[in-house]
């Protein structure tokens, strides 16, 4: 384990050495038998952003919430400019001039933007002065850091980088001289993040601190001064940005070399196999969540939608799955029109050979509370082959097929009386693919199939989605990862604001088109 | 929820601390009012298990097992149906109704048929509240107590109007001798075995033991019981599985509202013969309690429902013995049991919890 | 129908409102904190039977075992009563956000608890199967006459509304109604209100600002309790019941509860809604059986009557309520 501090990185020129700005020593924290942090030590230098990144379970966000007096810390030292600090709660971490923007925001839907601005740090028991007061705040550092947001607005109506923009005001107007920032971009579109990024610069110029938690490394690599890594509970490195790249940091972040691009053969699309016309949905607050959305699939490709998260990805996949009823508009199966009234059922659509790894396993791919061989057969447990009598299980032919499963997908551990809250994150992703394609589906429909996954994980799913294109199945892919997208997908469509902005194929285009596809900002006629 | 817990300390340990915590409160009560406990403990059991009152007991298990499995039922599907009370005494009209239709030549029919009525009425009553729950969204457990409510004035209406005998007293006819049900009695005076005369305990004992078994495989063994299970736990995985939480809601409130019915076959049909006001006496609620401390599993539903009958008939030889012990102890009881085994059980869970995970740490 | 009677029927409705209105308001501050309370039930009758117990002892000479007050007997009820609720209330915040157990059944094992004590406890002391002694003067709250109402009541239109509808009735409505405007303002325009609303709508990020949820959630608990005390104190002390009668809550707890849906957990709706309810009530009270021509409406319909608007009510035949986001669900920390 190599800890080298470069405090050098991202320091400004300056004659006496200034403390760093953040200093900790051999922090550790356990819950129960799980070592989530294990004696971490972490150098950030005064007006720097420094990032750190690591896979899911790392323990990142454990280590932030330590510094943040969420959770205390079972052994270790945090200095704050060279001054030892004690943070027991979110109060100590305020006066040490420590602000938090979290992953999920932590506002108040109903209320208005200078009511969550205000709230915890109100003066007196009247809201009218507080208020008041920050009214006045708020203009001031709009001016200052181009953070303006209407303070009446509803939390609830406004757009998630606006949001953002409401967690960042909030730390700022409790003085925080050091901002953690925690995987901030997964809901913006890429113009919405450079927005952001411009923000966090004009802050580090008036000396401030950032952290930037993410995994996303080009974007360690485009906005950070230093980078920490961190790997099962433990800081593995710290290092200067410019002295690494993105493969450098992926394979420190897993221990070995890791593939970033899947390798597959060029697509051989057959003949279509869903047609999608004029559909339309409109949620039950009444907004439009998709207009008019035209698509053809074929077998033996893979269609990939891009989009940021909230787009009209998730409603297209529902109503395909049959979890959700369209408004108008036709969708057709080899020809045949689907029931996309109210009355269909996603039963209905595995009969038609429609299988669906959705994107919320924890809700909706798995009843957590069941076990492995319950849900391998989830959505298929009427299958005649698991029919008993009298209106009984045939449980053996089902326990028998969840060990199937787990052999050929390797899901460990492989118990199939385990419940599924049991399994890691990778492995319960894997109970749903392999019951989802060894349905033997003719259209798989695939939502953020990685997320949360750990590094292994996701190379074997990529695989088995290639694999199952090879077959002569169709594959729709709804995706936040644009990388995701551009190296699975044979076509690319992206949508945004519940239309399709453009179809692409991978090899003619590039991030920044795609991004400002996922903006909105370039808009084509349907073919 | 990653249960560091053994089996055994799960399903028996802690409802048996939970109980206990449950009868050390009620005890309290009891010398509060100025009476000994330990005495009162010794005439419930003495009472319960006496000749003359094992009979009763069982009487009482019976209904308790009718409407613990119907609170059961229902839970395993996430719906707290606490309109058993109400299921049960609608459940009456319809059992009455039955019986006084025709001159039944032989009790098994008459039984065959009343079960009917009864499942019928009883999960007629609890369609409503199930329907307004799943496609209203309207809370089933404001809605099922309104129903109790709405069902007593429904009967009250009933036993002085048009289902009324003549005569003063609110209550229906009495049944033909032909809708009789043979008493344990006289189904052990058959094979030779002496029993006492009294006891209202009859053939709806083994009814619900067979529904015991019934609603065992149902709920984990059978098809609709995975899909009821599935909703209970998550109903947006439900959705994504095709099943239909409107279909599994009202199936299970359905299954529910029969179950709680037939605790009438036991009552109106075995013990009273006739349709009277208050049928249930309170045994809906015990069953919300039963269910509870049975972990919704029909063996603990059955171990549950012989020790709430225990309390009842060990309750009464109480109030005989200890004027200032009522009725009402037993609801006492009941409320303290459901608070236990329900709200406060992670009062027992967590520190018990935390020793099996201190001993399994301990090193080698 | 003649002024006079329509008068009379709204003073009948105002006095069946109030405690409606506070048990209403009770769960109202427990609900917007997050905690689902089924329990107001109970904690009214228990509140009920102490506060006719407490302030029976306490009218009574002290030859008789009582405390021999000469007056304020009826404050001594109210007192014991909102403690007695208040301890109820605890126990139901201690399985709710301490152990984070389920919060329906914590309402409804108090609901049993409350319904089987009372009586337990009222036989054994009072000997009187349950009920508590009739209670006389100031063991009472009586009516009060607001100044001018005599004066003012031969003015035509004015005169009686004033007379009757506004003045005479018992101090625990006034209070009733003024908690309306008062819980409005707490919410409204107080950070405490501030706090709780956010408690129950996101309590993350309530913590992560700093405040204490857990804190919040008792106090909000503590006041329902408060208010079910003085609703079930209205209940004995201030009504024609003059005392504590076995059940005699008969569901208002959980009328309470549908006009709080009803008035979508906003204090000055629940006004509307529970006056509502009370004038049903008054209604069905007047006119035993309406003979509507074609039949005669059974006295037993007219009983069941506010159960079934309830369900009418939750039906959501009224429009849709959408309750507090973070309410019925422990707040746990994040890992």
């Amino acid at each position: 384990m190599v800890v080298s501090t470069s405090t050098d990185a991202g320091r400004p020129e300056t004659a006496a050495p200034t403390p760093p700005a953040i200093q900790l020593n051999g922090i550790s924290k356990a819950f129960g038998p799980v070592q989530a942090n294990k004696n971490i030590s972490m150098t950030v230098a005064k007006g720097s952003i420094h990032g750190i990144v690591g896979e899911n379970g790392a323990g990142k966000s454990t280590l932030m919430s330590i510094l943040y007096g969420f959770y205390k810390a079972d052994a270790g030292e945090v200095f704050i400019n060279g001054n030892k600090v004690n943070i027991t709660d979110s109060h100590a971490a305020i006066a040490a001039g420590i602000g938090m923007v979290h992953q999920h925001f932590m506002l108040v839907e109903p209320f208005t933007v200078l009511e969550n601005v205000v709230m915890g740090a109100e003066d007196g028991r009247l809201l009218k002065p507080s208020l008041n007061k920050a009214r006045a705040t708020l203009k001031q550092l709009a001016e200052d850091y181009e953070l303006d947001v209407d303070p009446d607005a509803i939390v609830g109506e406004l757009s998630v980088g606006f949001q953002q923009r409401v967690e960042i005001l909030k730390a700022l107007y409790r003085q925080a001289d050091i901002l953690i920032l925690d995987e901030p971009t997964g809901v913006l579109t890429p113009a919405e993040a450079d927005h952001l990024f411009r923000i966090l610069r004009n802050l580090k110029a008036q000396g401030k601190t950032i952290i930037l938690i993410t995994h996303k490394l080009r974007e360690i690599m485009d906005a950070t001064d230093s980078v920490s890594v961190m790997r099962r509970g433990q800081m593995t490195e710290t290092i200067a940005t410019n002295t690494t790249s993105p493969e450098d940091l992926a394979e420190k972040m897993v221990g070995r070399r890791v593939l970033l691009e899947v390798t597959k053969t060029p697509a051989n699309p057959g003949d279509v196999v869903l047609e999608i016309s004029g559909l339309n949905v409109v949620d039950s607050q009444g907004v439009k969540k998709l207009k008019d959305i035209n698509l053809t699939l074929r077998a033996g490709e893979i269609l990939g939608v891009a989009g940021v998260a909230g787009n009209g990805q998730s409603e297209l996949l529902e109503v395909l799955g049959g979890i959700r009823a369209a408004t108008s508009g036709v969708v057709k199966m080899l020809g045949e029109a689907i029931d996309t009234s109210p009355k269909a059922n996603a039963g209905k659509r595995r009969a038609r050979g429609i299988g669906h790894i959705p994107e919320d396993r924890h809700r909706r791919g798995l009843v957590m509370n069941f076990m492995a061989w319950e849900n391998a057969a989830l959505g298929y447990h009427n299958k005649p082959e698991f029919k008993g009598r009298f209106g009984l299980h045939n449980q053996r032919a089902m326990r028998e097929d969840a060990r199937g499963k787990i052999e050929r997908f390797d899901i460990r551990p492989p118990n199939e009386n385990l419940k599924a809250s049991n399994f890691s994150g990778g492995n319960q992703q894997k109970i749903v693919v392999a019951r989802e394609i060894e349905a033997n589906p003719d259209v798989l429909l695939i939502g953020q199939p990685t997320r949360g996954v750990d590094i292994g994980a996701i190379e074997f799913i990529h695989q088995q989605i290639i694999h199952l294109r090879d077959a002569g199945k169709a594959i729709l892919l709804v995706s936040v990862e644009l990388d995701e997208i551009q190296s699975l997908s044979d076509r690319i469509v992206v949508m945004f604001d519940g239309v399709i902005q453009g179809e692409r194929l991978p090899e003619n285009t590039d991030e920044r088109e795609l991004g400002l596809m996922m903006a909105g900002a370039i808009k084509e006629t349907a073919p | 929820m990653n249960s560091t817990l053994p089996k055994w300390a799960d399903i028996i340990l802690i409802p048996l601390l939970n109980l206990a915590l449950a009868l050390l409160i009620a005890g309290l009560v009891v010398v509060f009012i100025g009476e000994d406990p330990l005495r009162a403990l010794q005439l419930i059991i003495q009472g319960a298990f006496a000749p003359w009152g094992i009979g009763f007991t069982l009487y009482y298990t019976t209904n308790f097992i009718f409407t613990g499995l119907a609170v059961a039922v229902a839970f395993h599907a996430r719906l707290f149906n606490i309109g058993g009370e109400g299921q049960a005494a609608i459940a009456g009209v319809g059992v009455a109704l039955v019986c006084l239709a025709f001159d039944w030549p032989h009790w098994s029919i008459a039984l065959l048929a009343a079960m009917l009525g009864g499942m019928l009425f009883g999960a007629g009553w609890a369609a409503i509240p199930a329907y307004l729950h799943a496609k209203r969204g309207s809370h089933i457990v404001i809605t099922t107590i309104m129903f109790n409510l709405i069902a007593a004035s429904l009967i009250n209406f009933l036993l002085v109007g048009p289902m009324q005998a003549p005569g003063m007293a609110p209550e229906s006819s009495s049944f033909p001798a032909g809708a009789s049900l043979p008493t344990l009695h006289d189904m052990l005076a058959v094979i030779g075995v002496a029993f006492d005369k009294n006891a209202p305990v009859n053939v709806s004992l083994f009814i619900a033991l067979a529904a015991c078994v019934l609603v065992w495989l149902l709920v984990w063994k059978s098809r609709l019981g995975f899909e009821l299970r599935a909703l209970g736990h998550s109903e947006k995985a439900a959705v994504y599985a095709g099943i239909s939480p409107l279909r599994i809601t009202m199936i299970a409130m359905l299954i529910s509202g029969a179950l709680a019915g037939l605790l009438a076959i036991n009552t109106v049909m075995g013990e009273a013969e006739r349709l009277v006001l208050d049928a249930v006496q309170g045994a809906g609620f015990v069953g919300i309690a039963v269910a509870l401390m049975g972990r919704n599993h029909p063996l603990g539903v059955l171990l549950a429902a012989f020790l709430f009958g225990i309390l009842y008939q060990g309750g009464s030889e109480l109030a005989f013995e200890m004027p200032g012990i009522s009725r009402e102890m037993i609801v006492v009881i009941q409320g303290l049991v459901i608070m236990f085994t329900g709200s406060l059980e992670n009062l027992v869970r967590m520190p018990v919890t935390r020793l099996f995970t201190r001993l399994k740490r301990r090193p080698i | 129908m003649e002024f006079l009677t329509i008068l009379q029927l709204l003073d009948s409705a105002t006095r069946l409102s109030a405690p409606l209105l506070l048990a209403c308001l009770a769960g109202l501050y427990s609900e917007r904190a997050g905690i689902f309370d089924i329990g107001l039930e109970g904690k009214m009758l228990a509140g009920a039977f102490v506060a006719a117990a407490m302030a029976a002892t306490a009218a009574l000479p002290v030859d008789q075992g009582g405390w021999g007050m000469t007056w304020g007997a009826a404050w001594v009820g109210l007192f014991f009563g909102i403690l007695m609720s208040v301890v109820l209330s605890l126990v139901h915040g201690l399985a709710s956000i301490t152990l984070q157990g389920n919060q329906l059944i914590s309402g409804v094992a108090i609901n049993f608890f409350a319904a089987g004590t009372t009586v337990l406890v009222g036989q054994n002391w009072f000997h009187m199967g349950g009920q508590t002694p009739q209670l006389k003067g100031h063991a009472r709250f009586e009516s009060i006459t607001l100044p001018g109402a005599e004066q003012l009541g031969d003015v035509p239109v004015i005169g009686p509304v004033y007379e009757q509808l506004i003045s005479g009735h018992n101090l625990l409505v006034y209070v009733a109604l003024a908690m309306v405007p008062l819980t409005w303002w707490i919410l409204n325009r107080t950070r405490f209100g501030l706090h709780l609303r956010a408690a129950g709508e996101n309590p993350a990020a309530v913590d992560t600002a700093g405040i204490n949820v857990i804190r919040l959630r008792y106090s909000a608990v503590i006041i329902c309790g408060i208010l079910c005390g003085v609703a079930g104190a209205y209940l004995s002390l201030g009504t024609s019941a003059a005392g504590f009668l076995k059940d005699m809550t008969a569901g208002k707890g959980f009328i309470a509860l549908a006009a709080l849906i009803f008035a979508k957990w906003r204090p000055v709706p629940a006004l509307g809604a529970c006056f509502l309810f009370g004038l049903l009530d008054a209604i069905a009270n007047k006119y035993q059986s309406l003979d509507i021509g074609l039949f005669v409406v059974p006295v037993q319909f007219m009983q069941a009557l506010p159960y079934i608007l309830t369900v009418v009510i939750l039906a959501g035949f009224v429009g849709k309520a959408i309750p507090p986001k973070a309410g019925g669900e422990p707040y746990v920390k994040e890992r």
